[in-house]
């Protein structure tokens, strides 16, 4: 995390032409420190007695936001899932879908899956993400232990590429079935066209000057 | 009451333009092609706060084999594109179209990938509503604006008049983006 | 083969496959008599009127009985999600707003709550603004359960209740108008409180709108609850029970009718719900019939949370709407000055004529807004379908990284075939109007 510094002031360059364009810096990673706070303890240490392989399946524990982040190596993805949807100190019930993300700096890791899990019995939540290089992006499929990411794990491949192995039908579902990349990724283009209006023309909203 | 009863003789006289007009543009019956919130909208212009069945235009047929209308409600995406055309084809002519809202009148405030900047990249329109979305008054608004069109369109050698006419000024006509006023 | 230039048709890998157009079912139905299939696909939409927004449906038939029920989506897909990595933090609202588009108010609340959660302001958002977006999400429940009354009875063949429905929803559409200017989609709710404050006698208003609700939410109950037909089009029918909501991820009315009380304003309460009182609304039948009470006993909770918050806000006046850090509110209070535009002409004056860092100030926040530190969050809020969640990311800039909405719609029509298959093709309709997809959430 960096430090506050005030809210304006130069960063970088000192260039406020805007020219510059859309300038990203990679979010951070990195484990927190027992004592996580709350029910995270609990989590963390039921999984850890249920699982004997946690240490080398679970990379990192992030406690951020009130949150937990269980950040787990996808050979062993569908076992922590059984584990947490199972165990009865766990039961996490309830996957509320796929998120991917796509970032481009972290070269090894570019696409990640975020699984937010809630457990109603016990009214917890955690949250399981999964990190791929883009040369080999697969993750095994979740459909067999929450039939919900049927379709969430088909528009995390239609938006990202991101390929799920064991999955019965992963085609497209937002975009044509015939469309050509990967909509969300951070190299797609937004696809604006310029706006002509009396007097002047404005750019699409990603070639327009941005201040940050 | 009506005009019938203050006929002097019994004669009415018209034009077939004029005739013609004024029967399409009374009961004209929409095909149901709503997408996104605008088609919200467009169901509350419906209802009995903005009746829209004070100009017949109740019964939003479901095939639009029936239908003179087409009420473009929403954003239209690419995937939707060649199902909006087909179901203009489908239609018989005379026909109309309203591009209601922003999205369908230019893209709105998606201008991105996914969503078709203007339905008038696909179907040729009549009416565009800005709005996001228009309130009904607006759609009613924009729908009576098309009746007067609809109540005065020529037929016949007039038509094609009128056609030359619009074409030869469009053909003259400045960009956009060069329309300055009194600026420049 | 008879020639028809409306009922085409052309040899596929898949079989046969006939371009019906309308008028020709006589001709269709002798051709398939003749070939010995006995299932046929049938496809319903994109456009079509009795599927709520477009929604494609792939039935595969053998006579009435549905035995393979798909649905097609992606029709009104917009990339709202790839727009807000381009517009500033407070932007993203109007953005996120046209979403799931019945229920505009809970997208806002969902965003600016997992905003705040980054921002680590939770507590700091003040309790007028809670009681505000509380009464303005419970409004938007209302008008969004009138219009599933409302089209769910239209595209089950009942005419009437659309138009008690509509009526009772103009009155609450007028309501927002009168607090945020716009009767959809509004851009009200802003991360670190709301836009500007309701108006002086916009509660007074609201009081009187819940009283006449009251009356009139009647005339639909005594219409459908009992109705013989409407029992025998909704009961027994969409059945998906408690194992097949969890597995599937089903939320809201859906999990509700399958008697689970899980409700999010009571389990995991936001925005000051704990202060409240309300029930959450159960039945046990999961079936349409269920689901329908269930939003139906909703729209009374809903009638009481609003009643309570108008009691706040009474005792709460005058106290400020925008969290208190400089950092983050939005700069102006918007409200409408005596020459009828916007725009508080006191902070006009400060800002152009005593300080010149306000202007820079103002300036600044507007156009580059303000920035979120590194991180990511998970917001949950109960819309009127499920629960509505919004998984954020900043890299610590002005503008999101990554913002994905978890709508409840989504999940709940991938159940669609679970509810259907085994059916007939008309309880289908009525599957689909008791789950209440809205295409905007289920595409973004």
């Amino acid at each position: 995390m960096s430090q506050d510094e005030g809210m304006f002031g130069v960063n970088g360059t000192g260039d406020t032409s805007g020219f510059g364009g859309l300038v990203r810096t990679g979010a951070s990673t990195g484990s927190s420190e027992r004592p996580y706070g709350s029910y995270f303890d609990d989590v963390a240490d039921d999984l850890e007695r249920a699982y004997p392989d946690f240490n080398e399946a679970i990379e990192a524990v992030v406690v951020q936001n009130g949150e937990l982040t269980l950040h787990v190596k996808r050979e062993k993805l569908e076992e922590v899932a059984r584990i947490l949807r199972d165990n009865p100190n766990l039961q996490f019930e309830m996957c509320l879908g796929v998120s991917g993300v796509h970032y481009p700096e972290q070269s090894g890791r570019e696409l990640h899956a975020v699984y937010p899990l809630l457990s109603m019995s016990r009214n917890r939540r955690i949250r399981l993400e999964v990190s791929v290089p883009d040369a080999d992006p697969h993750i095994p499929t979740l459909v067999e232990v929450w039939a919900g990411n049927n379709w969430h794990e088909r528009e995390t491949f239609d938006m990202f590429g991101i390929i799920f192995d064991g999955h019965a039908g992963l085609t497209r579902i937002l975009m044509p079935d015939d469309w050509a990349g990967h909509p969300q990724r951070k190299d797609y283009p937004l696809g604006g066209i310029p706006v002509e209006f009396h007097g002047a023309t404005v750019p699409a909203p990603s070639e327009r000057r941005s201040y940050r | 009451m009506g005009l019938e009863e203050k006929l002097p003789s019994g004669i009415m006289l018209t034009t077939v333009e004029k005739l013609a007009g004024y029967i399409r543009k009374s009961s004209l019956w929409p095909a149901s092609f709503g997408l996104a919130c605008c088609a919200i909208e467009m169901m509350a212009t419906t209802t009995a706060k903005y009746d829209l069945s004070r100009f017949g235009m109740e019964v939003f047929r479901g095939s639009p084999r029936q239908a003179d209308l087409m009420i473009v409600a929403g954003r239209l995406s690419n995937k939707m594109a060649p199902v909006l055309r087909q179901i203009y084809d489908q239609m018989a002519g005379p026909k109309w179209v309203i591009a209601m809202g922003a999205c369908a009148s230019s893209g709105g405030m998606f201008n991105n990938y996914a969503i078709v900047q203007g339905v008038d990249h696909i179907v040729p329109v009549d009416i565009y509503l800005p709005g996001c979305p228009p309130r009904p008054e607006m759609l009613m608004d924009a729908i009576i604006k098309l009746h007067e069109q609809i109540s005065d369109t020529k037929l016949g050698a007039n038509r094609a008049q009128i056609i030359r006419e619009v074409e030869a000024a469009a053909l003259a006509a400045k960009p956009v983006h060069q329309i300055t006023g009194l600026l420049a | 083969m008879t020639f028809d230039p409306y009922a085409s048709s052309r040899e596929t890998t898949e079989g046969r496959v006939y371009s019906v157009t309308g008028g020709d079912w006589d001709e269709l139905s002798t051709e398939i008599g003749a070939t010995k299939e006995e299932r046929v696909v049938v496809n319903m939409g994109p456009q079509h009127p009795s599927t709520h927004g477009v929604l494609r449906l792939i039935l595969e038939l053998e006579g009435e009985t549905v035995t393979e029920a798909r649905c097609g989506i992606g029709y009104l897909h917009t990339g709202i999600e790839k727009n807000t990595e381009y517009r500033t933090w407070t932007q993203g609202v109007t953005f996120v707003t046209r979403m799931d588009y019945l229920a505009p108010i809970f997208n806002e609340t969902a965003y600016c709550m997992s905003v705040e959660k980054l921002l680590g302001i939770t507590e700091q958002i003040p309790e007028r603004a809670q009681v505000i977006r509380v009464m303005m999400m419970e409004l938007n429940r209302i008008s969004s359960h009138m219009v599933c009354f409302g089209t769910g009875g239209l595209e089950l063949g009942a005419l009437t209740p659309i138009f008690f429905a509509f009526r009772d929803r103009e009155t609450v559409l007028d309501i927002f108008e009168e607090v945020s200017g716009l009767r959809m989609n509004m851009a009200y709710i802003r991360p670190g409180g709301v836009a500007q404050d309701v108006p002086a006698d916009a509660v007074s208003r609201i009081r009187e709108a819940c009283r006449d609700m009251r009356k009139s939410f009647k005339d639909n109950e005594t219409l459908l609850v009992g109705n013989s037909i409407w029992m025998k089009r909704t009961k027994d029918v969409g059945y998906l029970d408690l194992a097949g909501c969890m597995t599937l991820g089903v939320t809201g009315p859906i999990l509700r009718a399958a008697g689970m009380p899980w409700d999010l304003r009571k389990s995991q309460p936001y925005s000051g719900y704990e202060n409240y009182n309300f029930d959450v609304i159960t039945t046990d039948t999961s079936d349409a019939y269920g689901r329908f009470l269930v939003r139906l006993g909703e729209l009374e909770q809903s009638l009481r949370i609003i009643e309570q918050c108008c009691d706040f806000l009474d005792k709460l006046n005058g106290a400020p709407v925008m969290v208190a850090d400089k950092k983050i509110a939005w700069p102006a209070q918007l409200s409408v000055s005596a020459d009828g535009m916007g725009n508080s002409l006191s902070h006009i004056r400060e800002i152009m004529g005593e300080s010149m860092e306000a202007l820079i100030h103002h300036f600044k926040i507007v156009t580059e807004g303000f920035r979120v530190p590194a991180g990511q969050a998970y917001a949950a809020v109960e819309s009127p379908r499920g629960e509505t969640g919004v998984h954020t990311v900043s890299d610590g800039g002005t503008r999101p990284y990554r913002v994905h909405f978890r709508e409840p719609s989504f999940n709940n029509l991938q159940s669609t075939a679970a509810m259907c298959e085994g059916g007939m093709i008309a309880d289908v309709i009525s599957a689909v109007a008791s789950i209440d997809p809205v295409m905007g959430g289920v595409d973004r």
